[in-house]
């Protein structure tokens, strides 16, 4: 009876999920607008409209002391931008921290997204790769279970790029520096960089995620992530 | 429902509760410390005194980077200001010999210092960064008096909780708390680089504030006030019209 199966993802996966797609869809935005403030960046310590970017984005700025060859200056949207940023990335810290903890000790992370060791092996590695380039339907017993490919994007982004990302942010704080120090990145400037590269990093594997989710079925998919059930029982006897 | 499942909403049950009761347990002690900062009011009034409370409890004492004397920025940029009109010539004129910064508010010896008077105050010289909010910086040498020392010569009463500070640019008013008043990177800056504090960069004194962004270190400044409560500056936000009541956040740490 579909009452007593437990749900595909647990309630806490659900919810952190959704979360973290709206704090993170507000900090793109506002990471965005900010961003249009000074569309160059900079290696190292220092960078500022006197020195060689590493490399300009070909958009307008909301300065005007910016050259950017546009005839033009955008409104300045910075202060609720700021704002918004700093508030979505407590609520994206909070969500994190409790998913992480949940993860570990819920038995979440070992469970669903630990790759089997038999799964590690190149081959199979090299057999999921090529299904998913050849966009291949994923087979019926995974509507309830992650494959390698997967399970490995979610530990990188979860455990690599979400970290790095908050550190970048907090080594260009002022007040905050000295405890998440910009030096080991190579500095303020660069870690504005990297920020602005795990930025890109988890634009595209949010293009993908959605662009699998619509292969594998997306109302299916949704309704797992949202109420947690997947299909009628008596579709899951393939 | 089986155990399992049972057990999890346990878990992110009491994972919530603990979530909820610390927020609340931090927005009472935030209360009773000082932690909420005057722009804590609207949409963005939680993340706004999280922000400033963790950076509170964080980094009250800690020191923003300093730098070798090689890395000063050889180009370093000016942001522009609003042109500073027929009086500010007068006194750039004179070389700045009757610029004057009153001190008034909570303190027991009201004073005005003349720029003269404030170099032979003891000095510190840092090379720290200054960063735009926009995302730019760069590094200078800077030299001033600690503001911690001048707040001493006045006799600052205990009660005083902020140091309000206000330019011949009526606009470009602004505040900071005790801690960042007091903290030891905190200078009434006349000098960058070796040399005098050229105009565009704030001359004739600048507030240097290391450890917030660009807009928090107001320039041309001739007036700070000591007080224990900034509803009655303006709109009470803490800063002027280039700052909390153009938008911008009022604690500019991050």
């Amino acid at each position: 009876m579909a009452e007593t199966i437990s749900p595909r993802h647990s309630l806490l996966v659900r919810v952190t999920h959704w979360l973290t797609v709206l704090s993170f869809l507000a900090l793109l935005v506002t990471g965005v607008e900010i961003l249009i403030s000074h569309p160059r960046l900079y290696w190292g310590e220092t960078g500022n409209v006197n020195n060689r970017p590493l490399f300009t984005i070909p958009i307008p700025s909301s300065r005007s002391s910016v050259p950017t060859g546009y005839g033009y200056v955008l409104p300045d949207q910075n202060g609720w931008s700021r704002y918004l940023h700093f508030q979505s990335a407590w609520i994206v810290v909070g969500t994190g921290f409790l998913y992480v903890v949940f993860g570990f000790f819920g038995g979440h992370f070992r469970r669903n997204l630990l790759p089997a060791r038999s799964d590690l092996s190149p081959k199979r590695i090299g057999i999921s790769i090529v299904q998913h380039l050849r966009f291949e339907r994923p087979s019926a017993e995974e509507a309830w279970s992650y494959n390698v490919l997967q399970r490995l994007t979610y530990l990188i982004v979860i455990f690599l790029f979400f970290p790095l990302i908050i550190w970048t942010g907090l080594a260009m704080s002022p007040a905050f520096e000295s405890l998440a120090p910009a030096t080991v990145l190579g500095g303020h400037q660069s870690a504005r960089t990297i920020h602005f590269f795990v930025t890109g990093f988890l634009v595209v594997f949010l293009l993908i995620h959605v662009l699998m989710v619509v292969l594998a079925g997306f109302r299916n998919r949704m309704r797992a992530m949202i109420s947690g059930r997947v299909t009628e029982p008596q579709e899951r006897e393939v | 429902m089986n155990k399992l499942s049972r057990r999890q909403i346990i878990t992110t049950g009491l994972a919530a509760t603990a979530g909820v009761s610390g927020l609340a347990a931090a927005a009472k002690l935030a209360g009773q410390y000082g932690l909420i900062p005057p722009d804590s009011g609207g949409i963005y009034g939680p993340g706004e005194t999280l922000t400033y409370a963790a950076q509170r409890i964080l980094t009250r004492h800690t020191l923003a980077r300093e730098f070798s004397q090689s890395q000063i920025s050889k180009e370093p940029f000016a942001n522009p200001v609003d042109p500073l009109g027929e009086e500010f010539q007068r006194f750039q004129t004179s070389a700045f010999v009757d610029w004057r910064l009153v001190v008034d508010g909570m303190i027991a010896h009201p004073a005005s210092f003349s720029v003269a008077e404030l170099k032979s105050f003891p000095a510190r010289t840092q090379v720290t960064m200054i960063g735009c909010e926009e995302g730019w910086t760069y590094i200078a040498e800077w030299t001033g008096v600690p503001l911690s020392h001048v707040l001493e010569l006045v006799g600052t009463l205990p009660q005083a909780r902020y140091v309000v500070y206000r330019s011949i640019q009526p606009e470009a008013w602004d505040s900071i708390d005790m801690a960042e008043a007091l903290h030891p990177q905190t200078l009434v800056s006349y000098g960058m680089n070796g040399g005098e504090l050229p105009v565009p960069f704030g001359g004739p004194l600048r507030m240097r504030v290391p450890r917030q962004l660009g807009y928090k270190n107001v320039k041309y400044i001739n007036r700070l006030t000591i007080t224990d409560n900034l509803k009655q500056f303006g709109k009470g936000l803490g800063s002027g019209a280039l700052g909390a009541e153009d938008g911008y956040a009022w604690y500019a740490g991050i």
